[in-house]
C-alpha cells in the first residue's frame, strides 16, 4: 500500500514541479516509460498470486492512470502558457498600413449610358448604333437636309477628303440621328430604339468640344403623336433625375428631320450655385433650360428609312449625354471629360459595382 | 435678328407689355435669347446746362463747371474736355450712375484738391459713338435735369431673336409681327401699297442671262438723289439691330431688308457701263465686295454685271466699286430673286456670308418683288429727293400658291392636340393661308413668304404652335405586356462587363479624344489613316487608329502633373478602313499602365514599376470578363513596333485570329510620348472575340464535385533556353487527357546544374481520379505521357 500511495505523491509532485515540457517528458519516462518505475511495479504483477495480484493490479492502475492524467494536465498547461508567451512575441502594430489596392473607377458619360439603357429598357426602347465615320446621304440628305440646305451649314461639319463607293462624302457623324436611318433600313418598323455615342462639331470652347456625346430617340409605330412625345421625354427625365417634380415646357422649333419640331425646356433652380432639375421654370426663383431637341419623324425622313409615311408615324428625340450627366452629377466643366485626370476621374467616377439598376436605382448617390 | 420694341410696333398695334411679347414669341417658336434696353444702362446720365467754366487751380488741363440739372442748384463738376464751356447743353453723369464703356461707377470725388459731383461724358464713354474728342453737345432746346436715355429716344428694348433657318420671313421685323397678331397680341399693319409711276422710262438696260440663277430681276433708277444721312428714327432702328449708319441710300436698303426681309442693292450709275445684266461668272473672273476682300468667281455663280465687268455677287454682296457713296446722284436699284440652292452654294463655295445671303438661301417672298421696288422707291424719294423712272419687271419669281392638303383631324392624330375647326382657321388665316374647304378635308394654299410649308404636318405645326404646345396632353406609351425584356446585344453586354471588370480591376476610364495629331497616329497605324480635311488643329487630326496613344498622352498629362501611379483604360472605337470606302469601327478596350505598380512601402521596401506580366494579367482578365475563351489563347509575336521586340505578344484564338496585343511599350515610342520608365500597355479588340455558339440556355452542362482526392506530382525539365514555356505547359496538360485536370509552372531556373543554353522549369501536374483511386500503374503511365510529350519539345526530364 505505502510503496503506491508514497510513489503517486512524489510522482505528483514532480509532475507539478515541472515547468518545461523536456523537464515534464523526463518525469513521464521515469515513471511511465519502459524502464519507469511504476511500470517497473506493473511488471512485479506476474509474481504474484492470484489473490494478490488481482488486488495490486486494482491498484497499480489507478496510480498509472493517476499520473498519466496529472501528466496530460502539466503538459496542457505548460503548452498554453508556452503559446501564450510566444503569441505575446508575435504582436503587431496594426496601426500600420495594410497592402494598398488601386480602385478603378467608371467614367460619368459610361455611367449615365448605362443609365439610360436602364431607363429606356423599361419602356421597351433597345439600344441601336451606327459609325461615327459617316457618309453625307446618312448624316445629311436621308435627314431631308439636300445639299443646299441652310442648315447643313450650320452644323460644323468635320469632312474627309474621301468618298465611298457610291460617291457619297465621308465625314463625322454631326449628331446620333443617322442611327435613325440606318436603324429603319435595318429593322423596319415598329421601332424604340436609342442611340447614344460620339459625335463631332468642329466647335471649341469654354461649353463646346470638338467631340461629344449624344442620345437619340426613335419611336415609329402607329399613332403616335406629339402627346406621346411629350409622356416619354417627362417620364425618362423623371426616372434619370428621380424627382416627380420635372415640368417640361415645349417650344416649337425647326429641325429638318422632324415636322411639327419642338425645343423640350425643363424648370430648374439654381442651389449652391449649381442648376438643379425640379419645378416649373415659370415659378419663383425658377427659369427654363433647353434639354432635348425633337418633334414628330419628317415624313421624308421614314420615306428615306424605306418606310410608308402613311402608315407610319414616330417621334426622334436627342439630347447631350455630357450635359445630362454634368446635370445630374455636378460637374460644371464639360472639357475635363476628355482629358483622363485621375483627380477628375476619382473624384467623378463610379465604381465598378454601382451598376444601375431599377430596382437598385439608377442614379448614383453622393 | 435684333429690332426695338418701337420698330415692332410700327407694325404691329399692341398694348402689350415687353414681358408678354417675349413670352409669346418664345412660345410660338421664335426663341427670345436676350432683352435689352439700352436706357437701363444710361440710368443716372442726364441733360445739364453748363452755366460757368473756371479754370481749374491747380491743373492747366481742367475746368472747373457749375452745371445746372434744372432744379436750382448748380453742381461743381471738373471736366477736362476742350469744348467744355459756359452755355452749353450736354450730359451728366451723376453719382451713382455707371459709365457703360468701363464700368466704373460714379461717385463724388476731389480731382486735383476739387470737388466733383459727377462727369460730362463724350459718346464713347456712353458706347453711343466713337468720339473721344469732346463732351456730347446737345441741341440748344433740350429739356434740363431731364434723363439722357429718353431725351435720346434710347428708351426702347430691343429683343434678340434666335430665327430658326425655315422661317425666312421672320428675318424682317414684319414677319415677326404678323406671327405675334396671329397669336394674338396685337393687329398686324398693312404694307404700304404705294406705287410710284415713274416720270421717264428706266435709261439702264436691265435683263437676266441666267434664268435659272436669278428668274427675276425688278429695278429702276431715281436720279438727282442726295446721299447724306438717314434721318434719327431709321437710325436707331439700325442701330437696335446692330448695324451702323453708313449713308441714306445704304442704310434704306438695309432698312428694308430688316423690316421685310426683302435684301436689295442700289448702284451708281455712275459707275456703271452699258446694260446690267444678272449672269453666271466666266471663270477667272473676280470682283472686290464691299468688304474690300477680292473674290476669284467660277461659271456656277451669278453675279450682277455691266460693260465693264462684274459689280455684284448676286444675292450675297455688292461689289465695292459700284458701290453708293457721298457723291452719288443717280441709283440704279435692284430687287431680284435668286435661286437658294445656287446662292448657298455659291455663299458656301466662296465663304461668304452676308444678311442678303442668310434671307436669298432660306428663300425670299416670291410675291414681294414689285412691293418692296415700290417700298425701296418710296424711302429714298422721301429721304434723299430725286425723280424715279418707270419700274423695270424683268422675268417672275417662281409661282408660289402651293396648295396643301390637310385634315384637320390631323392636329390630334399628329399634334396630338384637338383644335376646333374655327380656331384653326382662324390662326391659318392670321398667317396668310388661304382655306377651300373641300369635302373632308382643306385646301389650303401656302402664301409666298413661306418657302417652308410643303405638306400636311407643317399645317400641324402652324397650327399647334399657335394654339399654344402647353396645350398638348402626356399621352403614356403603349406597354408591351410583362416585365420589360432585356434589350442590349451581346456586344453591348461584353462592352458593359469588360467595362467594369477593368474599373473592378484598379483601372479609370478615361475617353479620349477620336482624333491624335499625325506624328502620334502614325506611330501606331498599318493601314491609311482618316485624315480630317478641316480638322480643328494640328493636334486633332487624323483619327485614332489604336486607343494607346491617346491614353499615353493621358498618362504623360498626369505624370506631369505628379501622379505617381497611372492606370488608365478607355472603351471605344478604333477607326480602320472598311469595305466600299466605309469605316471599320472596331470597338476595343485599351489599357495603359505607367508609373509605380506599387509604391514604396514598409512592408515591400522600394517601389516597383509596371513590367509586360502586369499586362499580360490585364489581358487576360479583361478578355475573360469579356466572354473570351481565355484557355484556348494562344501567347505568339508580333505585337508590332510600338512594343518592345522582346517583351511583347499577341493572344490569339488560332493563329489568324488576334484578340489581343500586350507588352511593355517601345522605349523609343514611350519617349515620342515624353513618358519615362516602363509603361506597359494592352489592346483588346472586343469584336474579334467569337460570339458564344448555340442557342443561349440558361440551363449549364452538368456537373458533379468528384468524391475523389486529386494527386499531384512535380516534374522538372531541362529544355532549350528559348523554349516558350507556355509549349511546354501545354502538351504537359494534354499528354493524358482523361487524367490530367491542370498544368502549373511553378519555377524557371538557369545557373548551377543546369547546362548553358538550356533552362529547367518545374511543372506541377493535378490529376484528378474519378471512379477508383490511382494504382502505381496508373501513376506510372500518366508519367510516362508527360515525359514523352514533353520530350518532343526537347525536354529532358531534369534528374
Amino acid at each position: 500500500m505505502a510503496d503506491t500511495d508514497s510513489l503517486l505523491a512524489e510522482a505528483l509532485a514532480k509532475i507539478a514541479e515541472a515547468d518545461t515540457l523536456d523537464l515534464l517528458e523526463q518525469h513521464r519516462v521515469a515513471f511511465l516509460g519502459k524502464k519507469g518505475s511504476i511500470s517497473a511495479l506493473m511488471k512485479t504483477l506476474g509474481g504474484m498470486s492470484p489473490e494478490e495480484r488481482s488486488e495490486a493490479g486494482a491498484r497499480f492502475n489507478v496510480l498509472r492512470t493517476e499520473v498519466a492524467d496529472a501528466l496530460a494536465a502539466r503538459k496542457v498547461a505548460l503548452e498554453s502558457a508556452a503559446l501564450e508567451a510566444k503569441l505575446a512575441s508575435e504582436t503587431l502594430d496594426l496601426s500600420l498600413p495594410a497592402p494598398e489596392a488601386s480602385t478603378g473607377s467608371v467614367h460619368p458619360v459610361s455611367q449615365v449610358m448605362d443609365e439610360l439603357a436602364e431607363i429606356f429598357a423599361d419602356m421597351g426602347f433597345a439600344v441601336a448604333t451606327g459609325p461615327e465615320i459617316e457618309d453625307d446621304w446618312h448624316n445629311f440628305t436621308a435627314l431631308n437636309m439636300p445639299e443646299s440646305h441652310p442648315a447643313r451649314a450650320m452644323h460644323d461639319t468635320f469632312y474627309f477628303p474621301d468618298s465611298d463607293e457610291q460617291g457619297r462624302s465621308m465625314l463625322l457623324r454631326t449628331h446620333t440621328s443617322p442611327v435613325q436611318i440606318r436603324s429603319m433600313l435595318k429593322e423596319g418598323a415598329p421601332l424604340r430604339i436609342i442611340a447614344p455615342g460620339r459625335v463631332y462639331r468642329s466647335d471649341s470652347d469654354a461649353t463646346h468640344t470638338p467631340m461629344f456625346h449624344q442620345i437619340e430617340g426613335l419611336v415609329i409605330d402607329k399613332g403616335i403623336h406629339l402627346g406621346h412625345l411629350k409622356w416619354t421625354l417627362e417620364t425618362f427625365l423623371k426616372a434619370f433625375f428621380e424627382r416627380d417634380d420635372i415640368v417640361l415646357r415645349l417650344r416649337p422649333s425647326y429641325f429638318p428631320f422632324t415636322e411639327p419640331s419642338v425645343e423640350v425646356d425643363v424648370g430648374y433652380s439654381m442651389e449652391k450655385g449649381r442648376r438643379v432639375v425640379g419645378g416649373s421654370g415659370d415659378d419663383e426663383g425658377h427659369a427654363w433650360m433647353e434639354v432635348l431637341g425633337s418633334g414628330m419623324v419628317n415624313r421624308k425622313v421614314i420615306e428615306f428609312g424605306g418606310l410608308d409615311p402613311d402608315e407610319w408615324q414616330g417621334f426622334a428625340f436627342g439630347t447631350g449625354v455630357d450635359r445630362l450627366a454634368m446635370l445630374k452629377y455636378g460637374m460644371d466643366d464639360l472639357r475635363a471629360f476628355f482629358d483622363g485626370d485621375l483627380r477628375w476621374m476619382k473624384h467623378y467616377g463610379f465604381a465598378a459595382l454601382d451598376v444601375p439598376t431599377l430596382s437598385g436605382g439608377v442614379g448614383v448617390s453622393a | 435678328m435684333k429690332f426695338s420694341l418701337s420698330w415692332l410696333k410700327d407694325h404691329l398695334e399692341t398694348e402689350a407689355t415687353v414681358a408678354e411679347i417675349a413670352a409669346k414669341l418664345n412660345a410660338i417658336g421664335l426663341e427670345v435669347e436676350g432683352i435689352e434696353n439700352p436706357a437701363e444702362a444710361l440710368a443716372g446720365f442726364r441733360v445739364a446746362k453748363v452755366l460757368t467754366a473756371e479754370k481749374h487751380p491747380d491743373a492747366d488741363k481742367l475746368q472747373v463747371l457749375s452745371v445746372d440739372l434744372g432744379d436750382g442748384q448748380p453742381l461743381q463738376v471738373v471736366c477736362g474736355a476742350p469744348n467744355a464751356r459756359a452755355g452749353m447743353v450736354g450730359v451728366l453723369g451723376t453719382p451713382g450712375a455707371v459709365v457703360p464703356s468701363n464700368g466704373m461707377e460714379m461717385r463724388k470725388a476731389a480731382i486735383r484738391g476739387v470737388e466733383s459731383n459727377g462727369m460730362m461724358c463724350s459718346s464713347r464713354e456712353l458706347d453711343l459713338g466713337d468720339d473721344h474728342d469732346g463732351i456730347i453737345e446737345l441741341p440748344e432746346g433740350a429739356p434740363i435735369g431731364a434723363e439722357f436715355a429718353t431725351f435720346a429716344d434710347l428708351d426702347d428694348p430691343v429683343f434678340d431673336l434666335s430665327i430658326t433657318p425655315n422661317r425666312p420671313d421672320c428675318m424682317g421685323v414684319y414677319g415677326i409681327a404678323r406671327d405675334l397678331a396671329a397669336a394674338g397680341l396685337g393687329t398686324l399693319k398693312p404694307v404700304a401699297d404705294t406705287v410710284h409711276a415713274g416720270s421717264y422710262p428706266c435709261p439702264v438696260e436691265i435683263r437676266s442671262d441666267d434664268r435659272d440663277g436669278c428668274p427675276a430681276f425688278f429695278g429702276r433708277t431715281i436720279k438727282g438723289v442726295t446721299n447724306g444721312q438717314s434721318p434719327a428714327w431709321m437710325q436707331a432702328r439700325l442701330k437696335s439691330a446692330g448695324q451702323r449708319p453708313i449713308s441714306a441710300l445704304v442704310d434704306i436698303t438695309n432698312f428694308v431688308m430688316l423690316t421685310y426681309g426683302r435684301p436689295s442693292h442700289a448702284y451708281d450709275i455712275a459707275k456703271l457701263s452699258g446694260p446690267v445684266v444678272a449672269r453666271r461668272a466666266k471663270a477667272g473672273e473676280g470682283v472686290t465686295a464691299l468688304n474690300e476682300k477680292h473674290y476669284l468667281l467660277d461659271d456656277s455663280m451669278t453675279v450682277i454685271a455691266d460693260d465693264n465687268g462684274v459689280h455684284d455677287i448676286a444675292g450675297i454682296m455688292g461689289g465695292e466699286h459700284s458701290g453708293c457713296g457721298d457723291d452719288t446722284s443717280d441709283v440704279l436699284l435692284e430687287v431680284a430673286y435668286f435661286d437658294p440652292e445656287r446662292i448657298a452654294h455659291t455663299g458656301r463655295t466662296l465663304n461668304l456670308t452676308s444678311d442678303a445671303r442668310s434671307r436669298f438661301e432660306r428663300g425670299v417672298d416670291t410675291d414681294f418683288l414689285g412691293t418692296g421696288l415700290e417700298i425701296l422707291t418710296g424711302l429714298i424719294l422721301d429721304i434723299c429727293g430725286g425723280e424715279a423712272s418707270e419700274a423695270v419687271h424683268v422675268g417672275a419669281a417662281p409661282a408660289g400658291g402651293k396648295v396643301v392638303r390637310y385634315e384637320l383631324g390631323l392636329a390630334e392624330s399628329l399634334g396630338g392636340v384637338a383644335v376646333r375647326e374655327d380656331e384653326q382657321r382662324r390662326i391659318l388665316t392670321a398667317l396668310g393661308f388661304e382655306i377651300a374647304e373641300i369635302e373632308n378635308h382643306w385646301a389650303v394654299t401656302v402664301p409666298s413668304w413661306r418657302p417652308d410649308v410643303d405638306g400636311a404636318p407643317d399645317i400641324v405645326e402652324e397650327v399647334i404652335r399657335i394654339h399654344g404646345l402647353d396645350d398638348v396632353p402626356s399621352v403614356a406609351l403603349p406597354r408591351g405586356e410583362g416585365v420589360a425584356k432585356p434589350t442590349a446585344t451581346p456586344m453591348q453586354s461584353r462592352e458593359r462587363r469588360a467595362r467594369r471588370a477593368a474599373a473592378a480591376r484598379g483601372l479609370h476610364e478615361a475617353i479620349t479624344w477620336s482624333f491624335l495629331p499625325m506624328a502620334e497616329a502614325e506611330a501606331f497605324a498599318d493601314e491609311p489613316l482618316w485624315i480630317l480635311a478641316n480638322p480643328i488643329s494640328e493636334d486633332m487630326k487624323a483619327m485614332r487608329p489604336s486607343l494607346i496613344p491617346g491614353l499615353l498622352m493621358a498618362a504623360q498629362r498626369n505624370m506631369a502633373r505628379g501622379a505617381a501611379s497611372v492606370r488608365l483604360f478607355e472603351v471605344g472605337r478604333r477607326y480602320l478602313r472598311g469595305k466600299g470606302g466605309a469605316s471599320d469601327e472596331r470597338l476595343t478596350l485599351g489599357v495603359v499602365l505607367a508609373g509605380e505598380r506599387t509604391g514604396r512601402s514598409w512592408q515591400s521596401g522600394k517601389a516597383q514599376g509596371f513590367d509586360a506580366f502586369d499586362a499580360k494579367a490585364e489581358a487576360l482578365a479583361l478578355l475573360e470578363a469579356a466572354g473570351a475563351p481565355v484557355g484556348n489563347l494562344m501567347v505568339m509575336g508580333e505585337a508590332g513596333s510600338q512594343y518592345h521586340p522582346g517583351q511583347s505578344a499577341t493572344l490569339r484564338l488560332g493563329p489568324k485570329n488576334v484578340l489581343a496585343r500586350f507588352g511593355t511599350l517601345h522605349p523609343s515610342v514611350a519617349k515620342q510620348f515624353d513618358l519615362e520608365g516602363a509603361v506597359v500597355a494592352v489592346e483588346i479588340d472586343l469584336e474579334a472575340i467569337p460570339a458564344k455558339k448555340g442557342a443561349a440556355t440558361f440551363t449549364r452542362a452538368s456537373y458533379t464535385p468528384p468524391s475523389l482526392q486529386p494527386v499531384s506530382r512535380d516534374f522538372a525539365f531541362l529544355v532549350p533556353a528559348d523554349l516558350p514555356a507556355g509549349d511546354l505547359v501545354r502538351v504537359v496538360k494534354a499528354a493524358d487527357k482523361k487524367r490530367i485536370v491542370d498544368a502549373r509552372l511553378f519555377d524557371v531556373f538557369t545557373g548551377q546544374g543546369v547546362p548553358e543554353g538550356q533552362k529547367s522549369l518545374a511543372i506541377e501536374v493535378t490529376m484528378q481520379p474519378v471512379e477508383a483511386t490511382f494504382t502505381d500503374a496508373d501513376l506510372k503511365s500518366v508519367s510516362d505521357a508527360v515525359t514523352a510529350a514533353a520530350a518532343k519539345q526537347g525536354a529532358t526530364l531534369r534528374g
